[in-house]
């Protein structure tokens, strides 16, 4: 790999440039909402995709029971697998666009105009 | 199957194989710099990267694997289809954006940010080709197989010389395209992927009325199993009947699967790789939206293509045919697809079945294809780029020269590949795979996970993890019945060897805490805490800036 040319700061300052940013107010902001969002959003998916397996497992009587003719609550309860997972990716998609991409793009700029002028 | 689809098969093979030719010629000429090899230059859109990444994602063990199983089994086919899918949320909503922000060509690029770069790449590319190789030898396996059955074939060398023009194949769209011209091949195999099914769900879809409960229905009775078709417990953790401690394991058993599933999918290489082709966070996110999108409507057509086959197929065909003591002949259910398509063709020796056998079949090996370049690629990239030019010439490589190696590498990984592939023919596929995913969720997904999100985590902590994933991975399937003491072992039984001492035939329930475990030990009992390079990793990831630039150190 070689090093960039058009950077117009040292190393010891590009470093600053990191730790300040990381530091800002602006950067925590971004940070916390990424968080608030994606780590409870990752755990409740896991947690339910598990229930489902757990269901599957431990009590196949009861998703064995029949609802409409011969679909059953495994195969629906399979299926709403599928339609969270849409829901998910439809929600995380809008939550970026209206808490994410505006201030991760400002932060973008303003550290790459630090870095190289 | 008449000689009119072998011959028709024939040509559609050779159509789509000068075609992605072609292709990945155009895309070689274009290609100038060594970014063009790696990562497409990080020039594609998302529509383009997410249909690459279902190409990448969906082999034969989808297309085929799923559908088969269903059609034997029954539900727990469809088990497959969730655990396959959930798995993208992983990916989208923790690895996606970070790992575009922080590397540029590997898994290691990423890992290693912030570490002493030579254990850490050591690492990283030991456990990218032993689960590339896992992943591969489970393709190619499954080529021999299934192009021999479609070409009727029945010589035992004309496997091997199939597994061998794949291998030749993938290293030529790998040589000669590089990253560019294996996009180009994973498009063309995506749009004829979703074609093929949607055909032949629209067609089971029509006998059925569009009726979904009358085709559960009609599956359930021709499989003779009648409702307990559409239950679980087919085919995973089956019930074994006084003996309490078997349907346990059975059941931790399948638990250990389904982790490893939902947790591996974010640590394979050839996927991870896929998000440094498109040149910003977001459309990485984009790429993983579009790709969701078509690998969940696949996996729901896969509900047509299995119950469609048990319920149209006989189940005797669907198993090659039914031995004395009653038990099918393959229980594998790979034929189930390409039969289906014959019946819907118009049935055994009609022209219609022949077209839709031919067309099928093309598609398969398309599919096979495209996963295998895509899983080469990697290879020779984290060979090249971790351990030739970050451990063994220390960063001092160009990157012209790197690229070169990378593509010696190609060419002696596809050798290797083919070799293996053809001593492990007595292997099953679907094992081959879920192998594959429990490993790279042992070993590749804590190092990622907590290279990106925890402040602490450093060079020893990354080491033990992807070391300790990885190892504890290969030793527990050293110990499990998979190797020896079962009746299916790898090693037989009337060897007498027997060092079977873990029941679980899949790894995860234990190697991936276990490798989370080693990340987290590794790290505190090492004092390197690098706050500016933890700083600069951190803001990166999170904003973007400076993608694709070298990290300040």
């Amino acid at each position: 790999m070689q090093d960039s040319t058009d950077s117009v700061v040292t190393t010891t300052q590009a470093s600053e440039v990191w730790e300040r940013t990381q530091q800002s107010t602006e950067f925590k902001t971004l940070k916390s909402r990424f968080r608030r969002f994606s780590f409870p959003m990752t755990i409740a998916f896991l947690v339910w995709y598990f229930v489902f397996v757990l269901l599957m497992t431990f009590a196949r009587d009861w998703v064995s029971t029949p609802v409409f003719g011969n679909i059953n609550i495994a195969m629906i309860l399979a299926l709403l697998q599928f339609v969270s997972t849409l829901i998910v990716v439809v929600t995380y998609d809008m939550y970026s666009h209206r808490k994410l991409d505006g201030i991760r793009e400002d932060l973008r700029v303003k550290v790459e105009k630090e870095l190289h002028g | 199957m008449t000689i009119d689809s072998t011959n028709l098969a024939f040509i559609l093979f050779a159509v789509f194989i000068a075609t992605t030719l072609v292709l990945v010629t155009y895309a070689g000429r274009q290609s100038r710099k060594a970014s063009d090899f790696y990562n497409a230059g990080g020039s594609l859109n998302g529509f383009q990267n997410g249909l690459a990444i279902s190409a990448d994602y969906m082999s034969a063990a989808s297309f085929l694997g799923i559908a088969g199983l269903i059609s034997l089994y029954g539900f727990d086919g469809f088990f497959y289809s969730v655990g396959f899918l959930v798995a993208w949320l992983l990916a989208l909503l923790l690895i996606a954006e970070p790992l575009r922000n922080t590397g540029r060509y590997t898994m290691g690029d990423a890992v290693a940010f912030r570490m002493r770069q030579r254990p850490v790449r050591t690492a990283a590319a030991g456990s990218t080709l032993v689960v590339s190789i896992f992943y591969l030898l489970a393709q190619m396996v499954g080529a021999g197989a299934l192009v021999a059955l479609l070409l009727n074939l029945t010589d035992p060398a004309a496997k091997n010389w199939i597994i061998a023009a794949v291998g030749a194949i993938m290293v030529v769209y790998v040589v000669v395209g590089g990253m560019r011209g294996t996009t180009y091949v994973q498009i063309t195999q995506a749009f004829l992927l979703i074609t093929g099914a949607a055909i032949l769900t629209f067609l089971v879809l029509l006998n059925f009325d569009f009726n979904l409960n009358s085709l559960l229905g009609k599956a359930s009775e021709m499989s003779g199993l009648g409702q307990a078709f559409l239950e679980p417990g087919g085919r995973f953790a089956v019930e074994v009947v006084g003996d309490s401690w078997a349907s346990f394991i059975g059941k931790l058993d399948l638990i250990s699967l389904s982790i490893a599933l939902v947790l591996g999918t974010a640590g394979l290489p050839h996927i991870l790789i896929r998000f440094y082709t498109v040149p910003t966070a977001q459309v990485a996110r984009k790429s993983v939206n579009w790709a969701i999108g078509n690998i969940g409507l696949f996996y729901l057509m896969t509900i047509a293509l299995g119950f469609g086959a048990a319920a149209l197929v006989t189940r005797e065909t669907l198993g090659r045919g039914v031995n004395d003591d009653g038990s099918l002949v393959d229980s594998s259910g790979n034929v189930a697809v390409p039969q289906l398509s014959v019946v819907l063709g118009g049935g055994e020796g009609s022209f219609g079945g022949a077209i839709m056998l031919a067309f099928i079949g093309a598609v398969a090996f398309a599919v096979i294809l495209a996963t295998v370049a895509g899983l080469t690629l990697a290879t020779s990239s984290s060979f090249a780029h971790d351990l030739y030019g970050s451990v063994i010439r220390k960063g001092k490589a160009s990157s012209k020269e790197e690229v070169h190696v990378a593509r010696i590498a190609t060419v002696v990984i596809g050798a290797v590949a083919v070799i293996l592939a053809i001593f492990s023919q007595g292997l099953n596929v679907a094992f081959l795979v879920g192998l594959a995913f429990a490993i790279a969720a042992s070993a590749n997904l804590p190092a990622v996970v907590l290279t990106m999100f925890w402040k602490s985590f450093n060079t020893r902590g990354a080491v033990w993890a992807i070391w300790g994933g990885l190892g504890s991975a290969l030793v527990l399937l050293f110990l499990s019945p998979n190797f020896t003491g079962a009746a299916n072992s790898l090693i037989p039984l009337s060897t007498g060897i027997d060092i079977n001492f873990f029941p679980l035939r899949n790894p995860g329930l234990f190697s991936i805490p276990f490798g989370f475990f080693m990340g987290w030990l590794g790290t505190v009992t090492s004092k390197e805490r690098d706050k500016e390079l933890w700083a600069e990793l951190e803001v990166r990831s999170l904003t973007g800036a400076d993608v694709g630039e070298r990290p300040s150190h």
